[in-house]
């Protein structure tokens, strides 16, 4: 049982359309509906994503070289970081969440600090005077009452 | 004369300072896009749609500013491939075959010198070919009902899937994953909500704009962080830019050839430059033979793919114009733009919106030269960028690409699904899944269901309704609608038996 990626996400599939479908199955109906309603093409889609999955079950690929396991860690902590960005732009305002991300990040692909923390600066205010003052984007530098 | 009046229209609408503007802009920013490995057309325009939205320009601006970045992308993909042996872009791929060897060989300005001329005339000849073919489709297209329209969207995912990818499993299984998430949202009929899990932010369903931006850019920098942003250090030594007119000429007839086969790949949906390039290369290489030294460096091996691919970039834009049915990754980017923007691309569009159509192709036309003094003289400028460490460029793409989704809907929870667009990117280019596939999903999803709903409607809930059409003759069976349903079989299927003959290089997806 070799190549277990594409087992794995193959089933893990599966079950994300089986879910669809059940869902599907909920869909309300309007009095007024056409011959093939709200509930067909999405359980149709659902159903053919299913048989795909089958085949990759079936007759799954060569395995993909995935990356060591420091490397999924950095991954998973720039995820991490880009979900808190989400979360801080508009409480903290653009400039403090974009500095800390952006260095991280930099870090991230190459791990020289001193670089990460100007890539980061540099950014963070290059970027804000980029789209303030010339694209005219209304951005919030810092968060609100804070000065 | 039709054609004349129609381009004087277009270029009193390109000409004026401010399209001029954008035009030189675009196919600045493209240039350096297609350039930089990993960043490729569909990055490029996918970064720059949320900024086009916010700085608020019309229409035809900002589908000049997007070509531009487009058709530029085209053009740099070739400058990393020749200088460090990495493509820029997808399509860039098979000049990597005989451009980094003639870099090699010390005539790296050469192949740079008439790469950039063999775009220029693969891109020309395409705009030209645009300008021909397109309004001749668009008469075609009003024969267009619900069923042929049903019938073309199966073509193009069928095709789409069958090409850019090595497993039609894992192809179809994309267009299907895409399909879902454009179901999600309010029911277009009913107007009742599905498959949003009861969460209001999904009501208005999953914009493609937040979907493009992750699959394409975020996921980029996961790939970056893999690699630590390795193998970017220019090996070879640019010389001083000389045009070496008699390799030009040398390569007339490649150049024409490719451009016309580019052309084709490039019309036929689902197919794109990547195939183009794929295309004009082996048929280049046939020709010449074993006297022709492809693959050690030979001018006409540069030729070929950059003419053929930047062909198929234009040819690309046929379909997508009249049809409304892109033909690669990146005019599917474009059809976004146009949707958002409140222009149905199809055979309406030339006659309701001229001033769209012929404007885009006379900024094409700009574009092109633009692009030929850019990419010739001032190669040197985009060589120096090349060395801008990738530490330093991906947290800038990937910030832009934030800010540009924030500031055009202001909310967090897309932000959210930006990144988990990402992360799904990232797993599904590493499983070797198309990610192209997926956003044509999202795009056409709607439409498709649409189309099938009103087939539906008219054949009073028969499945015959998809090639007896018409309504008002029950018993003739429609020859578009049967043609494409025909053709999307085949296609889907044929590769699977042409693999073994044809081994597509990897990681295809324009």
């Amino acid at each position: 049982m070799g190549r277990l990626s594409d087992r794995i996400f193959g089933l893990a599939m599966i079950c994300v359309a089986l879910v669809y479908i059940a869902s599907a199955m909920q869909v309300q109906v309007s009095f007024l509906s056409d011959p093939v309603g709200s509930k067909a093409f999405p359980i149709g889609v659902a159903s053919v994503a299913i048989i795909c999955c089958v085949v990759m079950i079936l007759r799954p690929d060569e395995e993909p070289d995935w990356p060591v396991m420091w490397t999924v860690v950095s991954i998973i902590i720039s995820v991490l970081l880009l979900v808190g960005y989400s979360y801080a732009l508009k409480p903290l305002g653009f400039l403090i969440p974009t500095a800390i991300v952006s260095g991280a990040l930099s870090y991230q692909i190459t791990p020289k600090p001193i670089r990460a923390l100007l890539t980061g600066l540099g950014l963070s205010i290059g970027l804000f005077v980029l789209f303030r003052y010339i694209l005219d984007l209304g951005l919030v530098p810092f968060g609100k009452g804070w000065f | 004369m039709e054609i004349l009046d129609n381009l004087a229209l277009g270029f009193s609408i390109a000409l004026s300072p401010w399209t001029l503007m954008l035009a030189i802009l675009g196919c600045f920013i493209g240039t350096i896009v297609g350039a930089l490995p990993g960043l490729g057309p569909s990055n490029g325009v996918a970064i720059m749609i949320p900024i086009t939205f916010s700085m608020g320009l019309d229409a035809v601006s900002a589908l000049v500013l997007l070509t531009s970045i487009y058709y530029g992308a085209m053009y740099g993909g070739r400058i990393s491939s020749i200088l460090l042996n990495i493509p820029g872009d997808e399509p860039a791929l098979m000049t990597t075959l005989d451009g980094y060897p003639m870099a090699k060989n010390g005539r790296a300005s050469d192949a740079l010198v008439i790469s950039g001329v063999a775009s220029f005339v693969g891109a020309l000849l395409a705009t030209i070919g645009l300008m021909l073919l397109a309004p001749l489709l668009s008469r075609v297209a009003y024969e267009f009902g619900p069923g042929e329209y049903f019938a073309l969207y199966l073509l193009a995912f069928a095709t789409l899937g069958g090409i850019s990818s090595n497993n039609q499993a894992k192809a179809a299984l994309a267009s299907c994953i895409g399909l879902m998430i454009a179901m999600i949202g309010l029911d277009p009929n009913s107007g009742l909500p599905r498959m949003t899990g009861g969460n209001l932010h999904l009501y208005d369903g999953v914009d493609f704009l937040v979907a493009i931006v992750g699959l394409f850019a975020v996921s980029e920098i996961f790939f970056f962080i893999e690699s630590h942003g390795k193998s970017s250090a220019v090996g070879v030594i640019v010389g001083k830019v000389k045009v070496p007119w008699k390799d030009i000429w040398d390569t007339k007839w490649t150049m024409l050839r490719s451009s016309f086969l580019g052309f084709f790949a490039g019309v036929l949906p689902g197919a794109g430059a990547s195939l183009g390039s794929f295309m004009t290369y082996m048929m280049e290489k046939s020709i010449a033979g074993d006297k022709g030294g492809f693959g050690t460096g030979v001018p006409k091996g540069v030729a070929a793919p950059e003419a053929g691919n930047n062909s198929a970039a234009g040819g690309a834009l046929v379909p997508m114009l009249t049809l409304g049915v892109p033909g690669s990754g990146t005019t599917a980017v474009l059809l976004a733009v146009l949707v958002t923007l409140n222009i149905t691309p199809g055979p309406t569009l030339f006659t309701d919106r001229p001033d769209v159509v012929w404007g885009l192709i006379a900024a094409l036309l700009i574009a092109n030269f633009v692009l030929l003094i850019m990419n010739v003289p001032m190669v040197k400028v985009f060589v120096k960028v090349l060395q801008v460490p990738p530490a330093i460029l991906l947290p800038g793409v990937t910030m832009v690409s934030f800010v540009g989704i924030y500031s055009l809907t202001g909310s967090y929870f897309d932000l959210l699904l930006v990144v988990g667009f990402g992360v799904l990117g990232y797993v599904l280019r590493k499983l070797d899944i198309p990610t192209v596939p997926v956003i044509l999903g999202i795009l056409l999803g709607h439409q498709m269901e649409k189309q099938l709903r009103d087939a539906m409607v008219l054949s009073d809930g028969s499945a015959w309704g998809l090639i007896y059409t018409r309504p008002t003759q029950p018993e003739d069976i429609s020859y578009i609608a049967t043609g494409l349903l025909i053709a999307a079989v085949l296609g889907f299927f044929a590769p699977i038996f042409l693999r073994r003959f044809l081994t597509k290089p990897q990681r295809v997806s324009d």
